[in-house]
């Protein structure tokens, strides 16, 4: 096993042109504004963040479904394109949040996981459905599901099948949108042991978005944390969550619920909310609700340093900013 | 006199293949200025039995209960104009979606004030003077100028402090809040959180708060009671609840909890939450459970006694620890 | 080593299948209960018509002009609803007129949906100036007055009753492209269709295979909706004699024949306007029960 990264992102940027009408000039919404990382072969990469972070839109780039504006993604050293997208399909694979949105409510089970083969191979049909069915028994469902329609499904049954999915094409990068957000407690700890087996078996790739603070300390090796679609921190998991460097990353562990009633922990009230996404202010995005925010913040954006484990940020918690 | 007291309370639904029983024989009881979790899984009926207390439910529902009282008010059978009369004064609700539980056509201003005007009948100026009021109360900045806003105009967390100020206008005793963070970002729902307890330090009202984040619960109530399948199935003080729960759900579910995990594996809860055709006939969670015998695949174990966490199961975890003590 | 992860097997309860969840919604609506008990009978009476009619729906007893209906002094047994003022049965013009009402209802609305659909499913997916041309078109056609419009194509291409179903197709057609269009623009939206194109499915088969199926609901619901409008424009292209042609015992044109001797012989003209209120009452009250039980937007509950 190289130590290559199965996927590389340099620089990747995403922008929307909204409004403009017949009086308005159009706005640009920076969704992701410049984004590095690398996803391992039998490893996790998590990103982080609230809604409007820009982490959906950074798994629909990486899932081929939007062209990055600006930077350029690899997949074992070549380059994706928009061109190539058809051929480079396979290797990348996404299972959406919502299980009960994400499976076709009129097609078989078994259809629902042939397609995928039936599309993108010459697999004749008794050979398509030889690998369906092994795949649903890998995913812990029982052949006699095959049939039958998703409405007959709970959610935790309908993950495991959008995971099947999404595993028949042999992919070598699963993009992970919030996949137990939706699902109960008592089945969300079944399915995360699924995928972490899926993993260790196929060395799969994962990048895993969450909001799930807990969930993600769980699974994941490497965190990044987004702040309105840029990286603010960004390093091994350990590190990242036993000594946070951004503010923000800080904040955000702080104001995760544990699950320990009376646990003493000083909890850092954040200002404000969110800014819209249109008028990200210059400098630190972060500056407007930061507790420990200096002139310097408002006026130059930091750029994420250090390596493995580096923050945007020019005070930060647990080091220095190099200059 | 307790605030609350719910005895033996059971939603029954008529839906396409005949009666589904939501809420199943629920004891509570809830003191003044006191913060409640009910805590629950989908399909748990946590919330369904307090829309009942609300008489917020479909036509397809049956209430029946040997006592619903509510600060010495029989709501079981209570005249709906009477009802409403209680309900949004001194019974207040807030839900998970601030977005659409307030009416997109008019300013968050014009809805307070539509509020205050119908439950308290306050002139023009007072109503306005109040409603600046309220929003300061909830931690909204430059009120003034929100009272003019309309829902889609403001955040997510912004909306639900205006529900949350909406709710508290005619100062409840109680005030329920179903999932009120569920759709909030985690700093947001600080946020919300803390103010809730403040609200309730502040005003002496008392709190339900419907969630099925462990966490949220370890941090804001006091009393937890845990529902699975429509039953309440164990009811303790929030420590002694993850310490020493007594129903093997409890018990489960704590250990399922990803920050509380050991190893990489998790322990999980094989199976799903009973559903309308397969209900066991014994205890619900019998089919799920790893202690279960025959006991209790047959017969429906009553519920212990407080000591026991009011636990339904024959067999309560943690026994020993506490007589020991 | 694969039974590590199968133990998590979760057991798949009966549920009720959707035909029997359907008919319970649908069981609900009396009054569309009824309208299918209606909507069944005009059909039958359709399908086995001229075995089932007393006499020849066209023979004219030249004796037996204008005989009033059983109940009414001079009439008799033999002709149960009277006679037309050439002597034809009425009851045996009705039920085989049953015929020429379905018929236009079913092909009119076959020809309506299935180029509505198809146009409909385009739009959803073209891009936005294919999708702006495609949309103002049908507003165009839906700005005319549809039994204007219907008129004006019947003048073009010659009154005859398949020129009028073919007006009254493309007159009913823009609904069909609304409803459709609508319909896909929200299931796009969802994830399913997103795992479609992330596992590399083209558009037709995006189109027909994966969002079709989940939009059809609403437009069976329009469909049944849309066969009475049919019925009902196909029998006042009859009146005005640009439907049917006589001897056609088509309900239109028998009231337009019957049209003078309304005075004289009130059944000539009340029993086939009867006829066309009942059966568009009751495929209408058949519709709404359909949109409950299909649409679950405005299910109850």
């Amino acid at each position: 096993m190289s130590d290559a990264p199965v996927m590389q992102a340099t620089g990747l940027q995403r922008h929307y042109n909204v409004g403009g009408g017949l009086f308005q000039k159009s706005r640009v919404l920076k969704a992701v504004a410049g984004l590095d990382f690398e996803v391992h072969a039998g490893k996790t990469l998590a990103v982080v963040g609230e809604s409007g972070c820009g982490k959906s839109t950074l798994a629909r780039m990486v899932a081929m479904i939007e062209t990055p504006t600006e930077g350029s993604l690899t997949l074992d050293g070549k380059p994706v394109r928009a061109e190539d997208w058809a051929d480079l399909r396979q290797s990348v694979q996404i299972v959406f949040q919502d299980p009960y949105g994400s499976l076709n409510p009129r097609q078989r089970i078994g259809t629902i996981l042939m397609e995928p083969l039936m599309i993108n191979t010459k697999l004749s049909r008794a050979d398509r459905e030889a690998k369906a069915r092994e795949m649903l028994k890998l995913v812990g469902l029982r052949p006699e599901h095959f049939d039958r329609y998703p409405h007959m499904f709970s959610g935790g049954q309908r993950q495991r099948i959008a995971i099947a999915r999404a595993l028949m094409l042999d992919p070598k990068v699963l993009v992970l949108d919030e996949p137990v957000s939706a699902l109960d407690l008592s089945i969300q700890s079944a399915i995360l042991n699924l995928l972490l087996d899926l993993q260790e078996r196929l060395q799969l790739a994962y990048l895993f978005i969450s909001h799930d603070l807990s969930v993600v300390r769980h699974v994941a090796d490497d965190v990044i944390v987004m702040y309105l679609g840029r990286a603010v921190e960004k390093g091994p998991k350990a590190e990242v969550f036993d000594a946070p460097r951004h503010p923000y990353t800080k904040a955000l562990l702080s104001a995760t619920p544990r699950a320990e009633p009376g646990a003493e922990k000083e909890r850092i009230k954040l200002k404000g909310e969110l800014p819209s996404p249109l008028s990200i202010p210059d400098g630190c995005p972060f500056a407007p609700r930061c507790w420990k925010v200096q002139p310097k913040c408002r006026a130059e954006l930091p750029r994420l340093r250090g390596q493995p484990h580096g923050a945007a940020c020019f005070f930060p918690e647990n080091g220095t900013y190099p200059e | 006199m307790p605030l609350l007291r719910i005895r033996n309370l059971s939603v029954d639904f008529a839906t396409a293949s005949g009666a589904f029983r939501a809420v199943d024989a629920v004891d509570q009881d809830m003191e003044t200025g006191e913060i409640l979790a009910i805590v629950g899984e989908s399909g748990s009926g946590k919330s369904v039995s307090m829309l009942a207390l609300m008489g917020l439910l479909p036509w397809t529902a049956t209430v029946t209960a040997d006592e619903l009282s509510f600060d010495g008010h029989d709501l079981l059978n209570i005249a709906p104009r009477a009802r409403r009369k209680i309900v949004g004064n001194d019974l207040a609700m807030i839900f998970q979606e601030p977005m659409s539980s307030l009416n997109p056509c008019f300013t968050v201003g014009w809805q307070i004030k539509e509020a205050l005007r119908s439950h308290l009948g306050l002139n023009r100026k007072e109503r306005h003077a109040r409603a600046v009021e309220l929003f300061e109360q909830v931690g909204i900045p430059d009120p003034e100028k929100r009272l003019s806003a309309f829902p889609h105009q403001l955040s997510g967390g912004m909306n639900q402090r205006v529900m949350i100020a909406m709710a508290i206008a005619c100062k409840p005793k109680l005030l329920i809040a179903d999932e009120p963070t569920t759709a909030l970002d985690v700093t947001i729902q600080a946020q919300i959180l803390d103010l809730l307890a403040d609200l309730r330090r502040d005003t002496g009202m008392g709190l339900v708060l419907i969630t099925h984040d462990m966490g949220v619960v370890a941090e804001t109530a006091e009393r937890v009671s845990v529902q699975y399948a429509g039953q309440k199935v164990e009811e303790q003080p929030v420590g002694a609840l993850f310490a020493t729960p007594h129903h093997p759900y409890t018990g489960a579910l704590l250990d399922a909890l990803p920050e509380r995990a050991t190893e990489k594996k998790l322990p999980t809860i094989p199976g799903v939450v009973p559903g309308q055709f397969d209900r066991p006939a014994g205890c619900l969670f019998s089919p799920r459970c790893k202690f279960a015998n025959d006991k209790c695949r047959s017969t429906p174990p009553p519920p212990l006694g407080a000591d026991m966490g009011y636990a339904r199961c024959f067999y309560p975890l943690n026994a020993n620890e506490r007589i020991a003590s | 080593m694969d039974d590590a992860l199968s133990t998590e097997a979760e057991m798949v309860h009966a549920r009720p299948g959707r035909l029997r969840e359907f008919w319970f919604y649908f069981r609900e609506n009396r009054g569309a209960v009824i309208g299918l008990w209606i909507f069944a009978a005009f059909a039958f009476l359709a399908l086995f018509g001229p075995w089932i009619a007393p006499h020849d729906a066209t023979a004219q007893f030249r004796a037996d002009t204008l005989v009033p209906p059983f109940w009414q002094e001079g009439g008799s047994w033999k002709y149960i609803l009277g006679t037309d003022p050439l002597g034809r049965d009425m009851l045996s013009r009705l039920i085989v007129g049953a015929r020429y009402s379905f018929f236009v209802g079913v092909v009119v609305v076959s020809i309506a949906a299935s180029g509505g659909i198809l146009i409909g499913l385009i739009a959803g997916f073209a891009p936005q100036w294919l999708d702006s041309i495609i949309m103002r078109i049908m507003d165009i056609i839906l700005a005319f007055p549809s039994l204007l419009l219907a008129l004006v194509l019947v003048a073009i291409l010659g009154p005859s009753l398949t020129n009028a179903m073919i007006a009254i197709a493309i007159v009913l057609q823009p609904h069909y492209v609304r409803l459709t269009r609508a319909s896909v623009l929200s299931e796009k939206q969802k994830d399913y269709v997103t795992s479609a194109r992330v596992v590399g499915a083209g558009y037709l088969r995006l189109m027909f295979i994966t969002v079709l199926p989940n939009c059809l609901a609403p437009i069976i619901v329009q469909g049944a909706l849309s066969f009475s409008t049919a019925i009902l424009d196909a029998a006042a292209l009859g009146f005005l004699g640009m439907g049917a042609q006589p001897p056609t015992p088509e309900w239109g044109t028998m009231l337009a024949e019957a049209r003078e001797f309304i005075l004289r012989a009130w059944w000539v003209v009340t029993f086939p306007g009867i006829a066309i209120l009942v059966t568009v009452l009751a495929i209408n009250l058949m519709g709404d029960g359909l949109r409950d039980a299909l649409d679950p937007k405005l299910k109850r509950s």
